[in-house]
């Protein structure tokens, strides 16, 4: 009785003292990471880690597949997150306080100015490069078989990341603020010029009910800022986290990044960087019966020109994140962020201009504000959802422009993109529109025949007769897609860079007449 | 009731459906049916019955010295009111296109934000506002008048 005491209280004792040990073991079941078994286990084993697969693909290294910026997207996500739940601390969504709080973070809270400084600038960095990251899979062809539904998903990426920006800019409750969610809620109620021009807006008022919907109330005010914060603060996030979640899960499942098929012989070269795994070729090829579809990518061959994903893809990844951690530190610490006079419902600032990234939709929404913040870029959007079904085509996948030829297709498509928008967009500087000419027009003629919509049209044009020319879809996709961009830069230079007062013309900032 | 094997029955006296089927569908039917009804209960919740917002009627005086032509802009309000020689009206100075506020100049009115322009008595004359700026009610007289913002007039309604 006695002895069964002793030994029990023995036994605590040396399992205190070894619990240390055995936490560690605990958390790293598969023992320390020293081998490449090992790693293996220990990727396969980590719920963070195990989103990669744990051996990668060689090809998948090399800095010109995907020149890191799904990675970069990623660190900048985090980055702001970061600096965002910080951020929370002294923000306050209330109109009245909402300035005067970003005032404090600024000027009072120490290292405020730069938490602020650093989330807009990962913000911005975010933005750039889910846009290249978009392109870079579009121009490898890597939204084909079997990874259309990640195309989807990343498309879904985008528009919520864009959202978030918006959302975000709105908080500070300056006058960019303000006006940008006055704005915004009047993109959303402009469905009101079709339903106008048709008569039943007291009947049918999609436009209204938006608008109120955003808003919470008929005006811009407490409501609307504590809608847009929950939006920023809450729910974009989550959706973003989610679609995330699900847009690495897949590149996975769907096998590793999208390669060429002479992908061997292209990697193969230095035998010094990668080993046999299997150093017999098995001599069967089966199935995983009732497991999985298909034959599985190691079964029938082995796993060559793969090196472990730890430490070589970590490494790479961590690179590429400490990589954005420095573009953003030293963005934020040659800029600061803005924050205008405090929202005045009278006065809107003169002009009254969007963060750089919406200015090209500033420049079509000053053609027609349906047409330019809704019809428009509808438009752009379920097309560019669309593309990995309406081109099915095998050839070139993994290849930057899809092989031999593409990047001449692409350089002529960017040519006719920017020489077309350039074009359209210095006639209606220079001359006017329908309104200037005939005062009486209707205003649905005006909403469907203005500058936004004519490059819509001659960018179609331009890509269905390319579609035609080299008979390839791919061919038609290339040129759309790259017209689109063009014309996405020219609108954005000119909102950003060559407009000015009234939305007037100025062929330089310094011009801008006094006010 | 669970048939009996070997048991034959005529094609208008099928299967009767087995206690646990029938008990699934009705869990199954019952969910849908809650979630449908929760969801279309839930999609109200965004829009309030009542909102805050400012009342968009209010009483103006306006001032004995207004020369013939220039607005008068009540503090506060999205609103240029005018008095010529055959009275007083008012016009709303928020653009129709996306809702900035216009400003008077000589020949009518422009807007900052998307380079909208207006005549004097509204009519849009350039840009990509697809309205008239709306005359308002005014009622009143002898310098004190009242706006109301949410009742539109014809053009050229003066008091």
């Amino acid at each position: 009785m006695d002895e069964a005491k002793r030994s029990a209280l023995n036994e605590f004792w040396i399992n205190l003292k070894t619990a240390p040990g055995q936490i560690y073991r605990a958390m790293f079941r598969g023992g320390a990471p020293v081998s490449d078994r090992t790693r293996s286990s220990f990727v396969f084993g980590n719920v963070f880690l195990h989103l990669h697969s744990v051996r990668t693909h060689l090809w998948s290294l090399k800095w010109s597949t995907t020149m890191g910026l799904g990675i970069i997207t990623t660190a900048a996500f985090l980055i702001t997150l970061v600096t965002g739940i910080l951020l929370m601390f002294y923000y306050k969504p209330y109109p009245d306080v909402a300035y005067q709080s970003i005032k404090d973070i600024h000027f009072i809270v120490p290292t405020g100015r730069f938490m602020r400084n650093i989330h807009r600038w990962a913000a911005n960095v975010m933005v750039v490069a889910v846009i290249l990251h978009m392109a870079r899979a579009f121009y490898t062809a890597s939204y084909r078989k079997p990874r259309e539904f990640n195309w989807f998903i990343g498309w879904g990426l985008l528009v919520t990341t864009l959202a978030l920006s918006f959302t975000g800019y709105l908080l500070p409750w300056d006058q960019l603020a303000y006006w940008a969610i006055t704005i915004g809620a009047n993109i959303a109620q402009s469905p009101r010029e079709i339903t106008d021009a048709m008569g039943i807006t007291e009947y049918f008022d999609i436009g209204g009910l938006q608008r109120e919907i955003l808003l919470g109330s008929e005006i811009v005010g407490e409501e609307s800022l504590i809608r847009f914060y929950l939006l920023h603060v809450m729910i974009l996030p989550l959706v973003l986290s989610m679609l995330m979640a699900v847009h690495f899960w897949r590149i996975r499942k769907d096998g590793g990044l999208a390669k060429p098929k002479n992908v061997d012989e292209l990697v193969a070269a230095d035998p010094k960087q990668h080993y046999p795994v299997f150093t017999e070729q098995p001599q069967k090829t089966y199935q995983l019966a009732a497991v999985v579809k298909g034959k599985t990518p190691a079964v029938g061959s082995g796993p060559e020109n793969t090196v472990p994903s730890m430490p070589h893809l970590f490494y790479a990844e961590l690179g590429v994140l400490m990589f954005t951690v420095l573009i953003c530190f030293f963005l934020a610490f040659v800029s600061d962020a803005p924050l205008k006079e405090l929202a005045n419902p009278l006065v809107p600032e003169n002009p009254a201009k969007a963060p750089w990234y919406f200015l090209g939709l500033q420049e079509i929404v000053s053609f027609s504000a349906f047409m330019g913040g809704i019809g428009i870029p509808m438009l752009c959007w379920i097309g560019l959802g669309l593309i990995p079904f309406l081109d099915k085509e095998t050839e070139g996948t993994g290849e930057w422009f899809g092989g031999p030829g593409g990047a001449k297709l692409v350089g002529w498509s960017a040519l006719y993109g920017f020489a077309t928008s350039i074009a359209v967009e210095a006639f209606a500087i220079r001359f006017g529109w329908l309104r200037e000419w005939f005062p009486d027009i209707p205003q649905l003629v005006i909403t469907f025949v203005n500058p936004g919509t004519v490059i819509t049209v001659l960018y179609a044009a331009f890509s269905i007769w390319v579609l035609r020319r080299f008979n390839s879809t791919r061919a038609g996709a290339l040129a759309l897609f790259t017209c689109f961009l063009a014309g996405f830069i020219v609108l954005t230079v000119i909102g950003t860079h060559f407009r000015g007062p009234n939305w007037d013309f100025f062929w330089s900032p310094s011009h801008w007449p006094g006010h | 009731m669970t048939t009996q094997p070997g048991e034959k029955r005529s094609r208008f006296d099928p299967e009767p459906m087995p206690r646990r089927d029938f008990l699934g569908l009705a869990a199954l039917g019952t969910m849908i049916a809650a979630f449908v009804v929760s969801l279309f209960g839930m999609l109200k919740l965004p829009k309030a019955a009542v909102s805050a917002s400012p009342s968009k009627k209010y009483k103006v005086l306006l001032p004995d010295a207004l020369p013939e032509g220039e607005a008068f802009i009540p503090p506060g309000r999205n609103v240029a009111i005018y008095r010529d020689g055959e009275g007083v009206y008012a016009l709303s100075t928020v653009c129709t296109h996306l809702g900035c506020i216009v400003k008077a100049n000589a020949k009518g009115f422009e807007c900052p934000c998307h380079g909208s322009g207006f005549a004097k008595d509204g009519a849009v004359t350039k840009g990509p506002a697809p309205t008239a700026l709306p005359w308002l009610k005014v009622t009143g007289g002898a310098g004190v008048y009242t706006i109301d913002e949410d009742s539109h007039v014809k053009a050229g309604t003066k008091v």
